[in-house]
């Protein structure tokens, strides 16, 4: 398989999030693409458009994918407006996972910025599908306003499982709004967990995870403990076009998941 | 097994490429500079032409003997030819359905003629990063299975050379099928030839050659070691990758970015830079579709793009970036340098930034503030 | 129901920079204070005589805004400690404060702990290094909200 073609994928069906969210589930064709685990990204192309690099959110119960992407640019407009019945082409899988596995025995600690939501939902889910493997799980959430947030039912449901505990913030409240406000920082000291027995999974905007990963630290993380979502541009996601270079890291393939103890002092050096 | 064919006898070397449909690629001079090109014959070969070197200066200029590898510093490598400028990826038709992967047109063999030792180990560090890990890619394998390799050591160095202080010059032991010595003196002119590889073996053997003798070997060899000792530039390299990692945040680069560019000539003329980015094109119908990959250089604005903006969008990060990769990050990325010490980039330097004076700027600044 | 006030001063997370003797001084400008949800602790702009130790529960700060009701400008959740305008002139709320759940805690005299204060300065000092962290941290938590950093990005 010449990994540099993408693969066609039809559309089954597509969610609106947000205003700028959709949910696309992607079916699996007849010759698939290995497995995607909880973190690894996919090349999505919009056919004449462009690709670019979106991960996962979840898997469709045929084996196929689901992913939760942004409209902010062409690329990402042009799969934002995809309709059930039409095809995209799929790359992947690229990069390092999440590694929910690894955390076995330990409480899980998920912190989620705006979209940064999408990559952590396979984390939860695999989570859930083997809730006596972990300890407790908090799910943090912020996001920009209330109609802005993701998988809202899903983040219910999570939350009446035993030892699940599910706690939402936004940055401005809508009218109707009765919930936490402020940002994600601000929920980490409530949250429940043992700094000293657990694996943090961050993911949002660059600057949030710092701060985040930060507090957690503050906490009595270890540093290696916290996982980053780290993303840059990318043109191939095979380590060919040197894009997505964060000093000694080519995210494509060194990530995009990354320990804190690795990406923080990477992270603060002004333009790396 | 070494053997001598004389200077004149290259059209039969060229005879043996051609009868085995290799392509042959080689210098030649053209438009003011040696670059690389198909050669028909070994007439276009570069004899008695020689090159004026330093830093932000090239011109060609009549030799006093008839070499035709007595040259350096090209603005052009063999990256080129492996990993060219363009290639398109793939095309996608929207009515029958139809993926057609690759470059269009027969895929030539490449006999790569005149490969100095820089460059020998630059083609082996393109192999590292394109080929050697997880995904291989097909356009650079599709140029690079196969070729020959036709190395040609040096004997004259240039004004900005440094292959001494990168290991990988001016003699070459491995990474290619035949290696030639070039000798013009009182015995004549000729090439002490070796062959390294069964494909190498085969050719040399067809050639009208005469066996080595101990006044051609002892004179190339001297010839070679010579070169070692007088290189136009030295490069510090015992902790080159922790020197950089150390000078992220040196005052140095505002310094450099004073004098740079950002022009992007280094990565153009760099034998072992690789960055590219794709576009995806459409036909007026958009029922066609293509993706085409393309030279980038890290000094492009728009080369970090992200979320509405660049990561590094002055001039002193965009250098940083450039040096601390070659010279340090390419370590952890692929276990080597990324830098064979061919000096283009100080030659095709505009401004005649100095790769090796920046790395003892760094060093003595770190001492400093140490 | 609970420990008195020197009880549960003594164990109040945020109390911990003070000496025992601190302690019981502040206790004894405290008194046990609780509110049911939707109850509402203080209105902008009116006196700031009091401030809270939350051990429980949470409040929600706001500021009315014209055409737009009681805006929610930040959450709360004990334990915590809620209140600072009474520590300078004009000793008034700049924003208004609701319990968004059962909250749970302490009140304390504002203009007595301010005697005390000016009456002995080094348990003035003491009491403003418990407040400065916080206002630093909740400083810095806002700013990194105006950051707006999950606002859509395009290029120009």
């Amino acid at each position: 398989m010449n990994v540099a073609v993408p693969v066609p994928y039809r559309v089954t069906h597509r969610r609106e999030d947000t205003d700028d969210t959709v949910t696309l589930t992607l079916e699996r064709p007849q010759t698939p693409l290995p497995r995607f685990a909880p973190g690894q990204f996919a090349m999505l192309t919009s056919y004449g458009v462009g690709e670019v690099p979106i991960s996962l959110a979840g898997s469709a119960p045929d084996g196929g994918l689901v992913h939760t992407l942004r409209a902010v640019g062409a690329v990402t407009r042009a799969l934002h407006a995809v309709r059930p019945g039409q095809v995209v082409g799929v790359r992947g899988p690229f990069g390092t996972g999440w590694d929910v596995p690894s955390a076995a025995g330990r409480d899980l600690v998920v912190v989620a910025g705006g979209i940064g939501l999408a990559p952590l939902r396979p984390v939860v889910l695999a989570a859930l599908a083997e809730r006596s493997r972990y300890g407790r799980v908090a799910v943090l959430v912020g996001a920009r306003t209330p109609s802005d947030l993701l998988y809202i039912d899903e983040l219910s449901t999570w939350d009446t499982i035993d030892g699940v505990r599910v706690d939402v913030t936004v940055d401005r409240p809508d009218a109707a709004w009765s919930g936490h406000v402020g940002v994600v920082t601000t929920l980490i000291d409530a949250a429940t967990f043992d700094p000293h027995k657990s694996v943090a999974f961050v993911c949002g905007p660059e600057v949030m995870m710092r701060f985040v990963a930060e507090a957690l630290v503050g906490r009595g993380m270890p540093a290696h403990d916290v996982r980053v979502s780290l993303e840059r541009n990318m043109h191939c996601g095979t380590a060919w076009c040197g894009h997505c270079q964060l000093g000694p890291l080519l995210v494509c393939r060194d990530g995009p998941v990354v320990g804190y103890d690795v990406a923080g002092p990477l992270m603060r050096v002004r333009e790396l | 097994m070494a053997a001598v064919l004389q200077a004149g006898e290259l059209s039969e070397l060229f005879r043996a490429l051609h009868s085995r449909d290799y392509t042959v690629v080689g210098p030649t001079v053209r438009d003011g500079a040696i670059v690389v090109a198909e050669l028909s014959t070994a007439e276009e070969l570069p004899f008695g032409w020689g090159v004026e070197t330093e830093a932000g200066t090239y011109r060609v200029r009549r030799r006093d003997d008839s070499a035709a590898f007595g040259h350096s510093a090209g603005p052009q490598s063999w990256k080129t030819v492996l990993h060219p400028p363009r290639a398109r990826l793939w095309s996608a038709d929207r009515t029958t359905g139809e993926v057609t992967t690759g470059e269009p047109g027969p895929r030539p063999r490449y006999a790569l003629l005149g490969v100095r030792p820089c460059d020998v180990r630059a083609i082996g560090i393109l192999d590292r990063v394109l080929s050697a890990g997880r995904h291989a890619d097909p356009v650079y394998a599709g140029r690079r299975d196969g070729a020959l390799v036709i190395a040609v050591e040096c004997t004259e160095p240039g004004a900005t050379c440094f292959c001494s202080s990168m290991g990988c010059g001016p003699g070459v032991e491995s990474g290619f099928d035949l290696a030639m010595t070039e000798l013009v003196d009182s015995e004549g002119h000729r090439f002490l030839v070796r062959a390294a590889t069964p494909a190498g073996r085969e050719i040399l053997e067809s050639l009208p050659t005469t066996p080595a003798d101990d006044t051609t070997a002892t004179r190339a060899a001297d010839a070679v070691a010579g070169a070692a000792r007088s290189m136009g530039r030295t490069m510090r390299t015992p902790g080159l990758p922790q020197l950089l990692s150390d000078s992220r945040e040196s005052p140095h680069w505002d310094d450099v970015a004073s004098r740079c560019l950002t022009c992007g000539n280094c990565t153009m003329v760099c034998p072992t830079c690789f960055c590219t980015s794709t576009e995806d094109v459409t036909d007026l119908t958009g029922d066609h579709a293509e993706r085409w990959r393309r030279w980038e250089s890290c000094y492009d604005l728009d080369f970090s793009y992200l979320h509405g903006g660049a990561v590094r969008t002055s001039g002193p990060s965009r250098y940083r970036q450039w040096i601390t990769h070659k010279l340090g990050t390419w370590h952890d990325q692929f276990g080597e340098s990324g830098c064979v010490g061919c000096g283009r980039c100080i030659v095709w330097c505009p401004v005649g930034i100095d790769i090796t004076q920046e790395v003892d700027a760094l060093a003595t600044l770190r001492e400093e503030t140490s | 129901m609970t420990a008195g006030p020197a009880d549960r001063v003594a164990v109040h997370p945020f109390l911990a920079g003070l000496t025992a003797e601190q302690r019981d001084a502040l206790a004894a400008d405290a008194a046990p204070a609780s509110f049911s949800s939707g109850q509402r602790l203080f209105a902008s702009g009116s006196a700031a005589e009091v401030f809270w130790l939350l051990e429980s529960g949470s409040a929600a700060l706001d500021l009315p805004v014209p055409g737009r009701g009681d805006v929610v400008v930040e959450t709360l959740t004990g334990a915590t400690v809620l209140g600072w305008s009474w520590l300078h002139p004009p000793y008034r709320w700049h924003f208004g404060a609701v319990a968004r759940e059962p909250c749970v805690g302490l009140v304390f005299d504002a203009s007595s702990v301010r005697g005390r204060c000016a009456a002995d300065p080094a348990f003035g000092y003491a009491v403003l290094n418990l407040f400065t962290p916080v206002i630093i941290q909740r400083l810095q938590a806002t700013r990194l909200r105006m950051l707006d950093l999950y606002a859509p990005r395009t290029a120009p």
